[in-house]
């Protein structure tokens, strides 16, 4: 039987799209994974990555942490937190580990493209929004972030797309996810369950990407899109 | 984990320096491979863009793509062609070298100034000579800036090949350390791949600051 037949087989098999252990549970399960890691670097990140940012203070100390952050192989990160959360009841063996990977995953590409994006702000637009009499959180809202906003972003897609890439290692600690069709795939032998996975890994990385693309197209500030793109679109 | 495992076991480390070296040896080996591998074939075809620029697009695209799939899944879609193989994880290895690979050897070479090639035309040089001689020693700092991120990465990603029975001390974290419950091996295995890349990191730097000596006397006399 050749690879396409055994996985048209296997994607024959109705259990293995809505049972227990079908992909529909699993990718479900990947996604909220996915989506409370990176809940929880932007809840830590982007307030780090805007005080840096507008007051330029402790910029240099933030950017090398950040760089060795990202430096730290996932893997390692879970093998070192598991054995310390193993006994704390519910997650500690499955999904901790996992999230603090994850979620230190995500944090760097956050904390250095909102620092960098805030530093790229016309030092006259803030001298502008200054002698309208804004205060410094006025300002960071009206005038810093809306001009930031492509960067800030920026980086929230970097992580997004990594976090959704590495949460396939969550499977390691028996967590679920997608990765787990992954794991069992090699561990039975089951070309077809392996490649199944691999291919909704891929499918979803992407698709992150371009969600995080068009989004990013979408939130910019009029003023700040290509002003001829919006006359041809008002013509047309 | 079994109730009263210690988080870390002096006398098991002692007992298994063996094991220990035997997979770190691996883990250097996987790595060594994978880099020089991609190194080779990074500059064939940066040489090949350097001849055809249109050939650009095509093939950092291709790099950029291959850099973008999860490792996990890379591996995956491999299985079925190569089995759980120490070539299916070297392939896996070597296509995340290329796009960082690639892009900084161009980088690098582009940054030879136009005077100092024409310097080297008006001596004669023949376009291997010129390469050899001129253009790869001042491309030098840029192209050893890459080989040192691809090691670091590759140093990660060998860990994640124990997934697919291969790994070197991925195989200490994974399989003797989580599927075993035995913390001692995982912490013995991620310490060994953080050194292991800090230490990679300082040679390709060292080797850097040997090869281009006119760099260093230049940092000293300014």
């Amino acid at each position: 039987m050749t690879l396409i037949d055994e996985v048209a087989a296997w994607l024959s098999d109705p259990a293995h799209w809505t049972g227990p252990d079908g992909m529909l549970p699993r990718l479900l399960e990947h996604l909220e994974l996915s989506g409370f890691c990176m809940a929880l670097a932007i809840v830590i990140a982007l307030p780090i990555g805007l005080w840096i940012g507008h007051t330029g203070r402790g910029a240099a100390l933030a950017i090398r942490a950040a760089n060795i952050g990202q430096a730290l192989p996932t893997l390692g990160v879970i093998g070192i937190v598991w054995p310390l959360t193993a006994n704390i009841e519910p997650y500690g063996f499955d999904l901790i580990p996992s999230v603090v990977a994850l979620t230190a995953l995500a944090i760097p590409p956050i904390v250095t493209n909102t620092f960098a994006g805030l530093r790229q702000v016309d030092p006259e637009a803030i001298e502008a929004g200054r002698g309208m009499g804004m205060r410094e959180l006025q300002l960071l809202r009206l005038v810093e972030v809306p001009l930031a906003l492509p960067s800030i972003l920026a980086g929230l897609r970097i992580s997004a797309v990594q976090v959704v890439a590495t949460a396939t290692l969550a499977a390691v600690l028996g967590a679920g996810g997608l990765g787990r069709l992954i794991i069992d795939g090699i561990a039975q032998q089951d070309d077809a369950q392996l490649f199944v996975g691999a291919l909704l890994v891929a499918v979803l990385a992407i698709a992150t990407e371009l969600g995080f693309a068009a989004l990013q197209r979408v939130a910019a500030s009029p003023g700040l899109r290509a002003r001829p793109a919006r006359e041809s679109a008002a013509d047309a | 984990m079994p109730p009263g495992e210690p988080l870390f076991r002096p006398d098991w480390v002692v007992d298994n320096l063996d094991v220990i070296g035997q997979r770190l040896g691996e883990h250097v080996g996987m790595t060594a491979t994978a880099v020089i591998v991609g190194f080779l074939i990074s500059f064939a075809l940066a040489l090949l863009i350097r001849r055809r620029r249109t050939l650009t697009t095509a093939v950092i695209g291709t790099a950029g793509i291959l850099y973008a799939i999860p490792s996990l899944a890379l591996f995956a879609f491999l299985i079925p062609f190569t089995g759980i193989s120490f070539v299916t994880a070297e392939i896996a290895l070597v296509s995340y070298t290329l796009l960082i690979l690639v892009r900084n050897i161009l980088l690098g070479l582009d940054s030879v100034p136009a005077e100092v090639l024409e310097a080297a035309d008006g001596m004669g040089y023949t376009a291997r000579q010129r390469l050899w001689r001129v253009e790869l020693p001042i491309a030098l700092p840029i192209v050893v800036a890459g080989l040192r991120i691809a090691t670091v990465t590759t140093v990660g990603l060998v860990s994640v090949t124990a997934l697919i029975g291969q790994g070197g001390l991925g195989y200490l974290i994974v399989v003797v350390g989580i599927n075993g419950f035995f913390p001692t091996a995982t912490y013995v295995g991620a310490l060994l791949s953080v050194a292991l890349a800090v230490a990679a990191d300082a040679l390709l730097l060292g080797a850097q600051s040997r090869l281009t000596p006119w760099s260093r006397a230049r940092s000293a006399t300014t």
